[in-house]
C-alpha cells in the first residue's frame, strides 16, 4: 500500500541546510493501523506531509497505492490528494463560514461527481451527525468538530487517512471516543491509517508503533493486542461519541 | 471546480463579509455611473448639433453682407455689418429664368424687440421676411397662416409668433387674430400694433438659434416702418438671403453664378459679400459646441481614472483576503484543490466585485442621464444619450479591471504552500 524507500527531506533555513528526515524505509500494509511517535522536532510531521503528497521528498522514492508518488509534480499530487488521502487535524480546519454538510461536501467540488449532498449527508449520518448538518464549526463542539472533520475525509472513500495528533485538542474522554471511531473506520471498512501523536494512550489503539528520532525511524513494534473498543459492529459509528456532552 | 461552484463559493466568501465586499464595490459603483453619465452627456450635446444642421432645412446656400475673406469666414458672420445686400438683390436671384435650380429665396431682416400682449411681454427676435420663408427653411405654420403675397404687397401689419412667444404671451388661448403691440428703437419709443395670423410649428434650438423664439412679420412692412434700415441709395437692406438649391449637385454652380450676379449688381471689384452653404454654418456652430464636448469628454476620462483607483481598491482588499483566508487556502489545497481552482477561485471574487459593481453603475448611469436629459443644469441646457457603446465600454473595462487587479493576489493565493498554509495562525 505504502512504500517509502530511503526518504531523505532537507529544509533550507537561510543557507544552512537542516535535515529534517534522514533515511526512512517504512512500508504499510493495506488495512494497517499505524501510530507514529517521536518527540518534537522528530520529522513526525513532515513524515505524515510526505505521506499525504503535501510535501515532495528531497530524495528517495515513494510508491501510494503502486503509484510512484515521488515522481509528480504539483499539480498531479492535487488529484492524488483529492483522490487517495485523507487528513484529520489536530486543529480540525474546518471553514469557519460554512454548515457542516458542505464542509464534507468540500473534497467532493475538487472532484466531479454528482450527487455530492447525499453522500455529504450519508457521511454525517454514519458519524452520528444527522442532527448537526447546518451547524457552523462555532455551533460545534471540538468533539462534532473533528467527527465533521472525519466525515468530510471519509466522503471521498480514501484508501488512507492520516491525521496529525487528532485528539491533541480535545479532552481525554472525547479522544478516546474518536480513537475508537478510527478504530471502527480501520476494522470494519478496511481502511488503512496513519496516525501521528505523542500520547502512548492513543497510540495503543493501533497495531503497530514506529517511533522516530531526529528524522530515523529507531523502533517499529507490532502492538498485538490494540485496545479494543467495547461497542457492537451494527452500532453506528458516531455512537462511540455518546460519553461528551454536545452544546445545540 | 465546476464554474458553477467556483461562482457559487465566490459569492457565499462575499457575502460573509458584506460591507467590505460592498465599500469595495462602492468604487466601481460611482466610477461606472460617472463614465456612462457624462459619455451619455457628450454624445448627447454631439446630437444636438447634429439634429440643428437638420434643423436648418436642406441645400441651403446663405449669402451674407460682409467683405470677402474666404479664409476668415467668422469674421463675415459676426463682423460683417456693411449692409451691402437688398431686397432686389434677392428678386434677381429669384428669375427662374436666370436661375432655373433656385426653388426659393427668402430674404431676411432680424432685429430685437418687445413684444407687449394682454399683461404679458418678452423680448425677442423680429425677423422680416417674405412667404418663400416657410418653404426655404423648411418650417412651416402650426396654426393660422404664414405671411402671404398679399400682405407683402400691402405692407400689412401682421405678424406670425414663434411657438414659445405665442406661450409667453398668450399662455394656452389662441392668439390668432389677437393683436401685439411691438416697441423698437431707443427705450421702446416707437410702437405698432401688429394682428396676429398664425402661430409657428414648435422646431427647438437650431444652428441659427433658437427657431420658437421668434416673430415674423412681412419684410415690406419692416422696411416701410423702419427707416433707419434704409441706405444711403434710398433702397431697401437685408441682413442675409436664405436660397434653396433644388439639386445638390447645383450647390458649386450656383454659388459660382450668384455670385457673379451680384459683383455685377453691386459693381464692385472686391466682393461685399459672402455666399455661405449649410455646411459651413454648421461648421462654425459645431466649432462652438466643440469645446464644451472636449470638456465632457475630459471629464469621462477623469470618471476613467476613478474606476482604476476602484480596481486599486479590490487588488488591495483581495490581498488582505487572501492573507486571513490563508489556512482556507491550505485546507482547500489538502482537499485536493490545485492551484488553477484556487486562482480561479480568486479572480471570480473579484470579477463578481466588479461585474456586480459594473452592472450596479450601468442601472445608475443610464437612470442619471435619463433624468438629466432635457433639464437645465449650470444655466446649460443637457442633452444626455446613452449609447450601448458606452455601457459595453462601461462594463467591459469594468470587467478588465478585475481581472487585471485580481489576478496578482489569486496568483499569489495559489502559489501558498500547502503546509505553510494549514499552519497559519
Amino acid at each position: 500500500m505504502v512504500k517509502l524507500t530511503d526518504i531523505t527531506k532537507v529544509y533550507r533555513a537561510g543557507d544552512v541546510p537542516v535535515p529534517a528526515l534522514r533515511g526512512i524505509n517504512l512500508e504499510i500494509q493495506e488495512g494497517e493501523f499505524l501510530a507514529i511517535m517521536g518527540p518534537s522536532g522528530s520529522g513526525k510531521s513532515t513524515l505524515l506531509n510526505i505521506l499525504g503528497c503535501l510535501d515532495n521528498p528531497t530524495s528517495g522514492t515513494y510508491e501510494l497505492d503502486g503509484l510512484k508518488v515521488s515522481a509528480l509534480d504539483e499539480e498531479q499530487l492535487a488529484v492524488i490528494r483529492n483522490r487517495k488521502v485523507g487528513f484529520v487535524f489536530q486543529s480540525f480546519n474546518l471553514l469557519r463560514r460554512l454548515p457542516a454538510v458542505e464542509q464534507v461536501e468540500l473534497p467532493l467540488l475538487y472532484r466531479k461527481v454528482a450527487n455530492r449532498r447525499r453522500l455529504a449527508l450519508q457521511a454525517l449520518v454514519d458519524l452520528g451527525l444527522g442532527d448537526r448538518l447546518a451547524h457552523r464549526p462555532v455551533q460545534l463542539s471540538g468533539g462534532e468538530q473533528q467527527r465533521v472533520a472525519i466525515a468530510r475525509c471519509l466522503v471521498t472513500n480514501p484508501a488512507l487517512i492520516l491525521a496529525d495528533e487528532p485528539t491533541g485538542a480535545l479532552d481525554t474522554a472525547t479522544g478516546h471516543d474518536i480513537m475508537r471511531i478510527f478504530q471502527r473506520l480501520n476494522v470494519e471498512r478496511g481502511i488503512t491509517i496513519a496516525l501521528v501523536t505523542h500520547e502512548r494512550e492513543v497510540a495503543a489503539y493501533a497495531h503497530r508503533t514506529v517511533h522516530l528520532q531526529d528524522g530515523q525511524i529507531v523502533s517499529d513494534e507490532a502492538n498485538s493486542s490494540p485496545k479494543r473498543s467495547s461497542t457492537a459492529a451494527e452500532r453506528p459509528l458516531g455512537s462511540d461519541a455518546g460519553s461528551e456532552a454536545s452544546t445545540p | 471546480m465546476s464554474i458553477v461552484d467556483t461562482i457559487r463559493t465566490a459569492i457565499s466568501a462575499l457575502a460573509a463579509n458584506k460591507l467590505r465586499s460592498s465599500l469595495t464595490m462602492l468604487g466601481i459603483i460611482i466610477g461606472v455611473t460617472a463614465v456612462i453619465t457624462l459619455m451619455a452627456v457628450g454624445q448627447g450635446s454631439q446630437k444636438g448639433v447634429t439634429e440643428s444642421i437638420r434643423g436648418l432645412g436642406s441645400n441651403l446656400l446663405f449669402i451674407r453682407p460682409g467683405q470677402s475673406q474666404a479664409s476668415n469666414v467668422e469674421a463675415a458672420v459676426y463682423g460683417g455689418q456693411a449692409l451691402t445686400l437688398v431686397d432686389t438683390d434677392a428678386e434677381a436671384i429669384s428669375d427662374p429664368e436666370k436661375f432655373p435650380y433656385v426653388e426659393g429665396v427668402a430674404p431676411q431682416i432680424d432685429f430685437e424687440g418687445a413684444l407687449i400682449a394682454g399683461g404679458q411681454n418678452t423680448r425677442t427676435t423680429i425677423i422680416g421676411t417674405t412667404p418663400d420663408y416657410q418653404y426655404v427653411r423648411d418650417f412651416y405654420v402650426g396654426r393660422g397662416q404664414f405671411i402671404s403675397d398679399d400682405d407683402v404687397s400691402r405692407k400689412g401689419l401682421v405678424a406670425v409668433l414663434g411657438h414659445r412667444v405665442a406661450q409667453t404671451l398668450f399662455g394656452d388661448s389662441d392668439p390668432v387674430g389677437k393683436s401685439v403691440r411691438l416697441a423698437v428703437g431707443p427705450g421702446g419709443m416707437i410702437t405698432f400694433n401688429f394682428r396676429v395670423i398664425g402661430v409657428m410649428e414648435p422646431k427647438g434650438a437650431t444652428a441659427t438659434g433658437d427657431e420658437d423664439d421668434l416673430m415674423f412679420i412681412p419684410l415690406p412692412t419692416m422696411q416701410a416702418r423702419i427707416p433707419i434700415l434704409r441706405n444711403p441709395q434710398g433702397l431697401s437692406n437685408v441682413f442675409q438671403i436664405s436660397v434653396k438649391v433644388r439639386d445638390r449637385d447645383d450647390f458649386d454652380r450656383a454659388e459660382k453664378e450668384i455670385a457673379v450676379l451680384l459683383r455685377e449688381r453691386h459693381n464692385v471689384d472686391k466682393d461685399d459679400f459672402v455666399i455661405l452653404s449649410q455646411t459651413e454654418v454648421a461648421n462654425l456652430k459645431a466649432a462652438e459646441t466643440e469645446i464644451s464636448q472636449t470638456l465632457w469628454a475630459a471629464m469621462a476620462a477623469i470618471a476613467g481614472i476613478s474606476l482604476a483607483v476602484g480596481g486599486i481598491g479590490i487588488m488591495n482588499i483581495m490581498l488582505v483576503s487572501v492573507t486571513e483566508r490563508t489556512r482556507e487556502i491550505g485546507v482547500r489545497k489538502a482537499m485536493g484543490a490545485t492551484r488553477g481552482d484556487i486562482l480561479r477561485q480568486f479572480l471570480v471574487e473579484a470579477l463578481m466585485v466588479t461585474m456586480t459593481g459594473g452592472g450596479i453603475g450601468v442601472v445608475l448611469g443610464v437612470t442619471l442621464s435619463m433624468l438629466a436629459d432635457g433639464r437645465t443644469i449650470l444655466e446649460q441646457s443637457v442633452r444626455a444619450e446613452v449609447s450601448a457603446v458606452a455601457i459595453i465600454l462601461a462594463f467591459g473595462v469594468s470587467v478588465v479591471i478585475g481581472l487585471f487587479f485580481g489576478i496578482y493576489p489569486a496568483f499569489n493565493a495559489s502559489r501558498l504552500n500547502p503546509i505553510e498554509a494549514l499552519h497559519h495562525e
